[in-house]
């Protein structure tokens, strides 16, 4: 079988593209998509680590999903308040709450 | 998964005396939507339940589980007036802000699985021990993997790298909900830190391959310069209250820094302090933005001759705030101040000095501003109501008697004898 580390090193380049593409993106849109990635290289990493060390590692996968999905649903609802009050999704322009 | 225990007990009354407060502030604030009160105390009582399984919880699963539905449901609280771009700014820069840190300390309780094998943190204690002891395991990747899981823990405490969503969350939220979030999402965060930390990676073996206590160090260094250094130039009170909220947690992980029994108690009291004159503090803010509509510090000018009782409640809550005797905050910072002096931690306490002494400044601005600056055009006597002086004196009794009694150090000590320790 291939080695675990092979598997986390996958699960680490995932997680640093999703890393980048929260900073670097403009839109809001593409921001909760980048934090998407993000747990979904951390649920690569679990369920590689339960397949060569039996563990809960699974269960958490699930449950990791589970809370994805509900946050994805908080940040569109949060996106869609934010364009109605400002107009915009460009995180560039929203800039209210200063130092 | 769960464990109960003194040390939960003791978080969970912290808990409940804080919901408590946050729903009587809430029914005197006049900012809330009236229409979405339902949801509004709902969600309140949600995010307790997540709290009391974020003190209990020994295992990754309930870890990761517990945080994201404090986090999940506080993203909604402060984002909760929803006409206020202000607020869902400030609701968006949270999300952001916290689904990155989770995702971070997901990626960091991953790692520690896939050395582990196991999700209990007691099991992840022994076996990384034997890994370590071993050499099959190399301690970086230990240090790296507390690292990830300190950046998710960090966000929820607001320690510096991770601080930056709290002046602009405070600053967006309804009043009621910064003060619920500065209080109890920082006692909660603290619970957890101080089980995953020690509890997990504590015994003396582990410690010596892994020193994480020096990194901790430098983060409880950086917090206490960085929030009291940000909240000089404030003009908003609520935005002030906020790095100064930044600040505390700094004191508080001056006490995680050393791994003995007198500073996880010291953190403990200096939780139960810090609750009442924040909680407390936050109350004059609700008074004054119910009165005036504005939370700038010049609506407080003139204060003490037009309200005298709330202007001498909020002097005494800000200079608690600073650590100035006999008020509470002073007896909480000795014993954090006391334990740290007492490990040879002399740098550390040095900071935490200076920076305290900063801090006098942009408290007494408040107090400068209430009793020593006339009141612009209005100088009618604003009159409170007896239902809100007796509230306010809830939190100032507290705020004067608790250094000079003798029950809260004790139940301070007993909580912490739970947590193994060397």
């Amino acid at each position: 079988m291939v080695p675990l580390l092979y598997y986390q090193l996958l699960s680490a380049a995932l997680f640093g593209i999703g890393l980048y593409g929260v900073l670097a993106r403009r839109s809001a849109v593409l921001i909760v998509l980048s934090i998407e990635l993000m747990l979904n290289a951390v649920n690569i990493n679990l369920i590689a680590a339960a397949s060569y060390l039996n563990g809960i590692g699974r269960v958490i996968a699930i449950f990791v999903i589970t809370v994805a999905a509900a946050e994805v649903g908080l940040a569109f609802a949060i996106i869609l308040r934010m364009y109605r009050n400002r107009g915009t999704v460009n995180v560039d322009e929203i800039n209210l709450l200063k130092w | 998964m769960i464990r109960l225990d003194v040390f939960s007990s003791f978080f969970k009354v912290l808990l409940l005396l804080a919901t408590a407060a946050t729903i009587l502030f809430s029914l005197r604030s006049e900012e809330l939507d009236a229409r979405l009160k339902g949801e509004y105390y709902a969600l309140l009582l949600a995010i307790t339940f997540g709290m009391f399984l974020m003190t209990s919880s020994t295992n990754l699963l309930m870890i990761f589980i517990s945080l994201e539905m404090v986090s999940l449901t506080s993203y909604i609280l402060a984002g909760f007036l929803t006409h206020n771009p202000r607020a869902s700014e400030a609701a968006f820069k949270y999300i952001t802000f916290g689904a990155v840190a989770s995702g971070t300390m997901l990626f960091g309780l991953s790692l520690l699985f896939g050395m582990a094998g196991s999700g209990d943190l007691g099991q992840i204690s022994v076996r990384l021990t034997e890994l370590l002891a071993s050499g099959e395991v190399a301690p970086l990747a230990v240090l790296i993997a507390i690292t990830f899981v300190l950046a998710g823990v960090g966000y929820k405490i607001a320690s510096v790298p991770f601080h930056m969503w709290s002046p602009d969350v405070y600053e967006g939220a309804p009043i009621p909900i910064t003060a619920f979030l500065s209080v109890a999402s920082k006692s909660a965060g603290f619970a957890l830190f101080i089980r995953f930390f020690y509890s997990g990676f504590g015994n003396s073996e582990l410690m010596q391959a892994v020193d994480w206590t020096f990194m901790l160090a430098i983060v409880s260094a950086l917090t206490m310069v960085v929030g009291n250094l940000a909240a000089l130039p404030q003009q908003n009170v609520k935005r002030l209250l906020a790095y100064s909220s930044i600040a505390h947690g700094g004191y508080l992980l001056m006490g995680a820094v050393l791994l003995t029994s007198e500073g996880i108690g010291a953190i403990l009291f200096y939780l139960v302090v810090y609750l009442f004159m924040n909680l407390g503090a936050f109350y004059v803010v609700v008074l004054i933005a119910n009165e005036e509509g504005s939370e700038m510090i010049e609506s407080y000018r003139g204060l003490a001759s037009r309200a005298p009782l709330v202007a001498w409640a909020m002097a005494i809550f800000l200079f608690s705030l600073t650590g100035i005797p006999p008020f509470a905050g002073f007896f909480g910072k000795w014993l954090l101040f006391a334990a740290v002096l007492e490990q040879g931690y002399y740098w550390l306490a040095l900071v935490g000095l200076l920076s305290s002494v900063v801090s006098l400044y942009y408290y007494a601005r408040i107090v400068k501003a209430m009793f020593l600056e006339d009141p612009g055009e209005e100088t009618t006597q604003i009159s409170f109501s007896t239902g809100t002086f007796a509230l306010l004196s809830v939190f100032v009794i507290p705020t004067i008697l608790i250094g000079f009694l003798n029950i809260f150090y004790t139940f301070s000590n007993i909580s912490v004898s739970v947590i193994p320790m060397q």
